[in-house]
């Protein structure tokens, strides 16, 4: 699954270390999701689409 | 910056779970050389000593509960497939290792210890490839 979270991270001018603590995550997760090496639960999706108050769809995608 | 409390939050259980697991090792020693070396004879203090080591031991399965409670999805995922692995592992390659030792082809008994060895080995390399594989 494809993402645009480091894209919203850096528009947002978070680290990926505060947008770790903002999702009550380890940075190592964060990371994994941006490289698409790991794909979210829906909780933690639903938690990243709040934080940057956008649908889930607009932020994650089908490869 | 803000202290990180999720990261405190992991700190503090990481360092729970140390301390716990440190004792019951300390306490296993206790009570398989205390008997040889300190008390002797003495079935009261070897007693203790068991039971000792077996309180702590509850006390570390309930510090790694909360340990592993504590963790992100993706590093309970990590331990998930560490813990599989390590029993998959210890499952089948202590059960070959027993039937070696019931079809007599190894000339000495088998022993607990390798397999708690062979277990710990596989959890440990399964959790640094786990790591890297999602960094």
């Amino acid at each position: 699954m494809k993402n645009r979270l480091k894209v919203l991270r850096a528009e947002n001018d978070l680290t990926q270390a505060d947008l770790a603590h903002k999702l009550e995550v380890s940075r190592q997760t964060v990371n994994a999701i941006e490289k698409g090496k790991f794909d979210p639960s829906l909780p933690l999706a639903f938690k990243i689409s709040k934080l940057f108050q956008m649908p889930i769809e607009a932020i994650f995608q089908e490869d | 910056m803000e202290e990180k409390s999720y990261n405190k939050q992991i700190k503090k259980n990481t360092k729970n779970l140390a301390i716990y697991t440190a004792l019951w090792t300390i306490s296993m020693a206790v009570a398989t050389f205390g008997p040889i070396f300190i008390w002797g004879e003495n079935k009261t203090l070897t007693f203790l000593g068991v039971l000792l080591n077996a309180v702590f031991g509850v006390f570390m399965i309930l510090a790694n509960i909360k340990h592993l409670k504590s963790l992100d999805e993706l590093q309970k995922k990590i331990q998930l497939e560490g813990m599989g692995l390590a029993l998959g592992v210890g499952i089948v390659g202590g059960l070959s290792y027993s039937l070696l030792d019931t079809t007599n082809l190894i000339a000495q008994d088998a022993e607990i210890s390798f397999l708690v060895i062979l277990i710990a080995l596989t959890y440990l390399a399964s959790i640094i490839i786990g790591h890297k594989r999602y960094s």
